[in-house]
């Protein structure tokens, strides 16, 4: 690997060098586009199918946090992308402030998943035995912390559910389906933004010995473009799972 | 040797940037809670797109990308698109349509 930005043998200039990482990080996004692809076409394919049973399920996060986490997202791809801007100009010693700043909000924004999956636990919607979409409309609302209104709409919603759906074994049933996609796609989007984190963290390092500026900041430009793919999945994941049938709470 | 063909993109366009994609996260969640009805995920969805397009576009520089790049960018959308289109075109025309309660024959499994 080099280090400092030296032409190799195999290019005729560092230009060529360059779009050359450029185009490998970007062919790589286009496997991981298929990749997240086929979660999002199950996720289609089953929510066509059960709609009412995906509308109960998407209520039942909490929005304030997946607006706060997006929030938070969209802001660390802006301190990623000022961080390429540092290095682009060879400011090298805001290079790694801007990667702090984007590791800081990325670990930000994976603290927020842990508090979401917790709640998940204990209101009894993970996949599995214990699995009960109705738990929280059967207990007093201090069980989930709910204020009385919204345990109302939860109450309302989850027997309109099981008309719907035709009774309560296929409303848990279908609505599990949708918690099964809920975590297996935010925790393969939680993957990428840890394993992106340990790219940082490298990047951090590398960049405090003042090893990127004008002539070379490929690994920033491409772990900048990973940084921004796993950015675009959640744009897609925020909508899909979390507002679904906000119009009826 | 400086690289002077690379595009620098001004902090002050990525920080026009950031401020799409807030305002276009804030839209959305207004959107999604009025009754829209099946434009709900349309209008969703159309809000998602324009916020990745922003991003591929300045964040990933795909504007200044060589032609190569762009149609690398490309390909991977048109692969994902067959994948979608044609699986769902399969879907939606095979099965018989979910009953007006949203359940699918199948359902009469759970019920019995």
């Amino acid at each position: 690997m080099h280090r400092t930005g030296e032409l190799y043998g195999q290019y005729k200039t560092l230009e060529q060098q360059k779009e050359t990482a450029t185009l490998g990080m970007w062919i790589f996004l286009v496997t991981e586009i298929l990749f997240f692809g086929g979660l999002f076409l199950t996720y289609t394919i089953n929510r066509h199918q059960f709609p009412t049973a995906f509308g109960v399920g998407g209520n039942m996060l909490s929005l304030p946090l997946g607006f706060a986490n997006t929030v938070v997202l969209i802001a660390s791809s802006f301190t990623m992308a000022m961080s390429v801007w540092s290095a682009q100009t060879s400011k090298k010693k805001l290079v790694p402030l801007f990667l702090i700043a984007t590791l800081v909000l990325g670990t930000v924004f994976l603290g927020v998943k842990v508090v979401e999956y917790k709640q998940k636990f204990d209101h009894h919607i993970v996949p599995g035995r214990n699995f009960d979409v109705t738990y929280c409309a059967k207990n007093p609302a201090s069980v989930c912390g709910l204020t009385e209104k919204d345990h109302e709409d939860e109450i309302k919603e989850v027997r309109e559910g099981v008309e719907a759906e035709g009774g309560e074994i296929a409303l848990n049933a279908h609505a599990q389906l949708y918690f099964s996609l809920y975590f297996g796609m935010t925790g393969l989007h939680a993957l990428h933004m840890i394993v992106g984190a340990g790219l940082l963290l490298w990047l951090i390092l590398e960049s405090r010995k003042g090893r990127f500026d004008a002539n070379y900041n490929t690994p920033v430009e491409n772990i900048g473009l990973y940084w921004h793919f796993v950015d675009i999945v959640w744009i897609f994941l925020f909508p899909l799972l979390y507002l679904i049938n906000r119009h009826l709470a | 040797m400086s690289n002077h063909s690379e595009h620098v993109v001004s902090p002050k366009l990525y920080a026009v940037i950031l401020g799409a994609l807030l305002l276009g996260t804030y839209l959305t969640v207004q959107a999604a809670k009025v009754d829209l009805g099946r434009w709900n995920i349309v209008l969703a969805l159309t809000i998602a797109t324009i916020k990745m397009s922003l991003v591929i576009l300045f964040f990933m520089h795909g504007k200044y990308s060589s032609r190569r790049t762009q149609l690398v960018i490309i390909s991977g959308f048109f692969w994902l698109a067959i994948m979608l289109g044609l699986t769902l075109t399969d879907y939606t025309a095979r099965k018989p349509e979910p009953s007006r309660s949203g359940n699918p024959p199948a359902l009469a499994i759970h019920r019995a």
